[in-house]
């Protein structure tokens, strides 16, 4: 992580695209309700909450295992090979290869939106959902970094997966900052429950907002997210020990 | 400086029939990526279900920026497909070739190096045409109502439109990648670029969301909603058809003040370049 500080123009450089990233999330947002006062009956102030809680999940997924994407690339080129001989876990090694320090800026960014958003719904805050605030986008980041590595092990199977797994994880991101109405029946089901998304920041914001869902799920619904990602964290850990049991060396 | 291959005259014919080979081979080459090619389609077809969902929520069963449902589905779909085919997110390979050197290799050649990599771009794009467009937008079809266009003139003005988008994003890369003449890095532009084109480029939201005064500056002073933006409002035929003729030709006119910086841009880099030793 060192080595990165050390050259300070780029790294400022990547900050501020970091940044910038996570800014990107809201002022869509911002755009979308230019043209209109509400989305699905949900209004700005709803929608930019849910959309902060997901934009912080998604940022401190990527600052913890975003460079799980780079397992391709040492499947690729056999340099896995010399991950999996030493004698420590191979994904925590990946992981520590090559902090990516820059995704610092996109973590501090939503956490920010998130303080402004959460002050901007008027939320009436409770203890218990004081708490939720704070482990919502902790659990949606295990979510997330669940299908980070669940999609990056996919590179066992199919070396050449190429970009597949960004439309789980960046489209996760995408489809959990919205309410999960606004979606098509079959394509809500598969994301929002499927794979989990819902309970990012749909089914905890709701609660810190005190609202029923349109749905009609049960309204304690958000305080399961963790319970939810410590399934998600659990599929992903097997599905990456059956990809180190399935690895064959790509030869020369 | 360096001497270059085309200061030496080469017989005209020879030349003249090296654009079509180099385009040939472009398309070839991202032919062999069939892989890729297929997971390019999906992806895009996943955003394409996230955006066009948002959108038509927004909308309700009315208009939204002069959008109804089904030009909003298209403007979705198609702009899923158009990022394939202008190549949004290209590679970012004549930065690596400068920041190795191995450039060299292209500037000895007998023909533009400008020239070189808009005939290979072109090749590929005219292979994303046919799989990366249409691939989202069948996708798109099946699951949304879209919108054909009514007047036979916008398949012609939408093709015209698609091919400038394809030269301006090209110009517009070349010159982010040629950065790397002067930065060496060129990783700053990259990510700029990154976020620029997409966001004014129209691909995240209609930029006619925003103020019309906020959109008319950005069509007349930067190149981005000539990528995205512009084809796609011709494709739904968003306003009459001098409308569509008007974007099309501030397309063009795009593509050609592009098209000659990146010339200029490439002189002065040529004599900026120090090929790294080793």
């Amino acid at each position: 992580m060192r080595s990165q500080a050390q050259y300070r123009a780029s790294f400022a450089i990547d900050v501020a695209g970091s940044v910038a990233f996570g800014v990107l999330d809201v002022v869509t947002v911002l755009a979308l309700f230019r043209v209109s006062r509400t989305l699905a009956g949900f209004t700005f102030a709803e929608v930019f909450l849910m959309t902060a809680i997901a934009s912080t999940a998604f940022a401190l997924a990527d600052l913890a295992v975003g460079n799980v994407e780079r397992l391709q690339f040492y499947v690729r080129t056999g340099l896995f090979d010399a991950v999996l001989v030493r004698p420590l876990g191979a994904l925590m090694q990946l992981l520590a290869m090559d902090v990516a320090a820059r995704r610092v800026g996109r973590v501090a960014i939503g956490m920010a939106l998130l303080g402004v958003a959460a002050a901007h719904a008027d939320l009436v805050l409770t203890p218990a959902r004081l708490a939720l605030l704070v482990v919502a986008p902790i659990a949606g980041a295990l979510i997330f970094s669940a299908l980070f590595v669940a999609t990056a092990t996919v590179t066992f199977w199919w070396v050449e997966s190429g970009e597949l797994g960004n439309a789980l994880t960046y489209g996760g991101h995408d489809f959990s900052g919205y309410p999960i109405t606004v979606y098509g029946a079959l394509f809500r089901r598969l994301f929002a429950y499927g794979l989990g998304f819902a309970f990012v920041a749909y089914y905890p914001a709701l609660v810190l907002l005190g609202r029923d869902d349109p749905l009609g799920a049960p309204a304690a619904l958000g305080y399961v997210c963790p319970l939810i990602a410590a399934v998600a964290a659990f599929l992903a850990a097997l599905l990456w020990r059956a990809g180190i049991m399935h690895y064959r060396s790509t030869g020369s | 400086m360096i001497t270059r291959g085309h200061d030496v005259p080469a017989p005209r014919v020879a030349r003249g029939a090296a654009y079509p080979a180099l385009a040939v081979a472009g398309l070839r080459r991202y032919a062999t990526y069939r892989q890729a090619m297929v997971a390019a389609i999906f992806t895009n077809s996943i955003f394409g279900f996230l955006r066009c969902s948002v959108l038509l929520a927004l909308a309700g069963a009315g208009t939204v920026a002069g959008y109804d449902e089904p030009r909003l589905a298209t403007f979705v779909w198609a702009g899923q497909g158009l990022i394939g085919v202008v190549l949004l997110w290209g590679p970012y390979e004549l930065a690596d070739r400068i920041r190795t050197g191995d450039v060299i290799a292209d500037l000895l050649r007998p023909v533009d190096l400008v020239w070189q990599f808009l005939a290979a771009d072109l090749g590929r794009a005219g292979l994303a045409v046919l799989t990366r467009f249409v691939g989202p937008v069948v996708v798109g079809a099946l699951a949304f109502p879209l919108y054909a266009p009514r007047r036979p003139a916008t398949y012609l003005l939408f093709a015209c439109s698609m091919l400038l988008a394809t030269i301006v994003c090209f110009g517009c890369r070349f010159l982010v990648n040629a950065a790397a003449y002067w930065l060496l890095d060129a990783r700053g532009p990259q990510v700029a670029w990154t976020l620029l084109s997409g966001v004014l480029g129209g691909l995240y939201f209609p930029l006619w969301f925003l103020p019309r005064a906020a959109v008319v500056l950005l069509i007349a002073a930067t190149p981005f909603p000539s990528l995205i933006q512009l084809p796609l409002d011709v494709l739904v035929e968003r306003g009459p058809p001098g409308e569509q003729v008007m974007w099309v030709a501030v397309q063009a006119v795009w593509a050609v003040a592009i098209l000659a910086l990146c010339r200029w841009v490439q002189r002065r880099g040529e004599r900026k370049l120090v090929v790294q030793g080793g």
